[in-house]
């Protein structure tokens, strides 16, 4: 039952061969049986689930079902759920109960789809490798000694060992992306202002986006058109309408034109990788695909440019975390002074603190300039390099991550090392642009995600193009050893 | 600079001229201090030495940008160049007063109590 499509369950859902109750608790029993080792999820809400399950089979009986009504999934836990924790595996809210729903839990809500539990996650989305959490590192099920990437680790690894069909996760540097590649599944970020960030706990405003992490670019089209959508509640919502992702997946590639940018193929790529990458592109060009070389000369500049803008972001967003109306309080504060102080150095760990500490100092008066307006500055040559690509190419091609998923410990000593896990995905948040990751093949048994990247609003494209390449390969089907 | 309850906290609105200047970077352990204060971010002592070489690896990192002539290119603050919407002056949220003082440390006859402030 696990290792069915979600169109295929749809089916079977409205076809009354299963019921949402029977399915509900089959991804339940997964979870309990597999999640032990794993550490994907960190609330479980088993009771809330049959109730919603409960009420999905009698939407579907009555005849008002659609796609996802009835479909269990796991939400990232930085998603606020009206009465259900929401820790954003932080110690500072692993007492919060978000006193709302978030617009992507009430859209998924009235779309009636299952939520299972709230899944782990890098402390308030804040790594690459999901060991900043305060409820322990994830593992990655193809090897549990590596990483399941971050910081959607939870999102990826429950979706990669099947312990639900779909999950949400976001993305601020590649937090969808990267985990989708180290796990071998299919995740998207969408254009920043697709998906509504009303309830999404902040990291860094002008680069955070939701998106949908699933086994393949069906499934997560029909996720993401539930999640989408012009919000008024979000200030940076952009009022347009929502394509119908799931109508546009079978449309042909012939004459699609394919960009390679010279930059994601660099010295620091990892050279068996780059091969799995190679032969996917070969692969889209048997599908009548053309491949034009291109280059974004400032996507070098990305990482840097990005290790100011967003812990300046994050510094400023953190700042309401003050232990006066919710969240972690320090014992027997002497001073208001030692109760700001206090909480925040008990509530947040180490790597949040380190990007406080440095968004802090770049804000600061006489740094703004040097280093906060210049990253910005920067940022819009890193969009004008790829808005002028996108006069000659329909969608640019790359690795999703230089390696495959890595040691767990391996980086964790070294920032500068782990934040360059991010170099092929960071350049599209700070551009806004839509990024996809899809499984493209296995290196010593371990996946490799090929990156997809579209135009502003073509989300609807990428999940084509990714859609046309798992018609013809079976490297998303491949799943870990281990959880049949 | 801003003074408040009786002298007790002051906030820098400017890190002292022997901090680091950029071009050169290295953090000391005191502007790791200075920076904690203004984040008010409890710092254990002993961690500092490790928060000083490890903001210093990453401003070091991150001078490559002094590199690129930005002359005359207009900062990005949207990916979209969208300004804020404005929408009409109404009321949209009913009071829950109750029901978010749930989840607060401390709460007395609907007030949020944190130490005394003011003596």
């Amino acid at each position: 039952m696990h290792q069915k499509s979600l169109s295929e369950l749809a089916a079977g859902l409205r076809a009354g061969e299963l019921t949402s109750e029977a399915l509900t608790r089959h991804f339940l029993d997964r979870i309990e049986r597999f999640d032990g080792e794993l550490n994907s999820v960190v609330t479980l809400t088993a009771e809330q689930a049959l109730q919603a399950a409960r009420e999905a089979d009698q939407r579907i009986a009555a005849g008002d079902a659609g796609p996802l009504t009835g479909i269990p999934f796991l939400h990232k836990d930085i998603f606020c759920t009206d009465g259900v924790r929401t820790s954003c595996g932080s110690r500072m809210l692993d007492n919060f109960e978000a006193p709302y729903d978030a617009t992507v839990s009430e859209k998924l809500k009235q779309a009636g789809a299952v939520m299972l539990g709230k899944t782990n996650m890098d402390e308030f989305a804040m790594g690459s490798s999901n060991e900043t959490s305060f409820y322990g590192p994830v593992k990655n099920p193809w090897d549990r000694e590596r990483v399941p990437g971050g910081s959607s680790g939870g999102s990826a690894a429950a979706v990669a060992a099947r312990l639900a069909p779909l999950a949400t996760g976001t993305d601020t540097g590649g937090s969808i992306r990267q985990p989708a590649a180290l796990c071998g599944i299919t995740g998207l970020k969408p254009t920043y202002g697709r998906v509504s960030r009303y309830g999404m706990i902040a990291f860094a405003s002008s680069l955070d986006q939701g998106g949908p992490l699933a086994g393949s670019a069906a499934d997560a089209a029909l996720l993401l058109q539930a999640m989408s959508g012009f919000d008024p509640r979000d200030s940076t919502s952009i009022d347009r309408p929502v394509d119908d992702y799931a109508a546009g997946l079978e449309q042909d590639l012939d004459g699609l034109v394919i960009g390679l940018p010279k930059e994601f193929f660099d010295e620091g790529l990892d050279a068996e990788v780059r091969a799995v990458i190679e032969a996917a592109i070969e692969q889209y060009r048997s599908l009548g695909a053309t491949i034009k070389d291109i280059s974004l000369p400032n996507s070098s500049l990305s990482v840097p440019a990005y290790y100011v803008v967003a812990p300046a972001e994050c510094s400023s967003n953190l700042s309401r975390m003050d232990g006066v109306r919710f969240g972690h309080r320090c014992d027997d504060p002497k001073d208001l002074d030692d109760l700001y102080t206090r909480s925040r150095g008990e509530g947040f760990g180490a790597e949040v603190k380190r990007r406080i500490m440095i968004g802090t100092y770049a804000l600061s008066a006489g740094y703004y300039d040097a280093y906060y307006l210049k990253a910005q500055q920067v940022r819009r040559l890193i969009r004008d390099d790829f808005v002028k690509a996108f006069e000659d190419v329909d969608v640019i091609m790359g690795p999703t991550a230089p390696t495959t998923a890595f040691k767990l410990g391996e980086k964790s000593d070294d920032p500068v090392t782990m934040y360059l896990s991010d170099i092929y995905t960071i350049a599209v948040n700070l551009a806004g642009l839509p990024g996809m990751s899809i499984p493209a093949g296995l290196v010593n048994g371990l996946p490799v995600g090929l990156q997809l990247i579209g135009n502003y609003f073509e989300e609807g494209r990428l999940l084509n193009v990714a859609h046309r390449y798992q018609q013809v390969t079976d490297w998303h089907t491949q799943r870990p050893a281990g959880y049949e | 600079m801003r003074l408040q309850s009786r002298g007790q906290i002051c906030y820098l609105s400017r890190l002292p001229e022997n901090a680091v200047e950029t071009g050169n970077m290295s953090l000391d352990q005191d502007t790791i201090r200075r920076i904690a204060r203004l984040a008010r971010l409890g710092v254990d002592e002993a961690e500092n030495a490790t928060y000083a070489r490890s903001l210093s690896d990453i401003f070091a990192f991150v001078e490559q940008l002094n590199a690129v002539d930005t002359r005359g290119i207009e900062p990005m603050a949207h990916p979209l160049d969208a300004i804020q919407r404005l929408r009409p002056d109404v009321v949209s949220e009913e009071n829950q007063r109750d029901k978010f003082q749930k989840i607060a440390p401390r709460v007395e006859s609907g007030l949020y109590l944190v130490p005394r402030v003011i003596e």
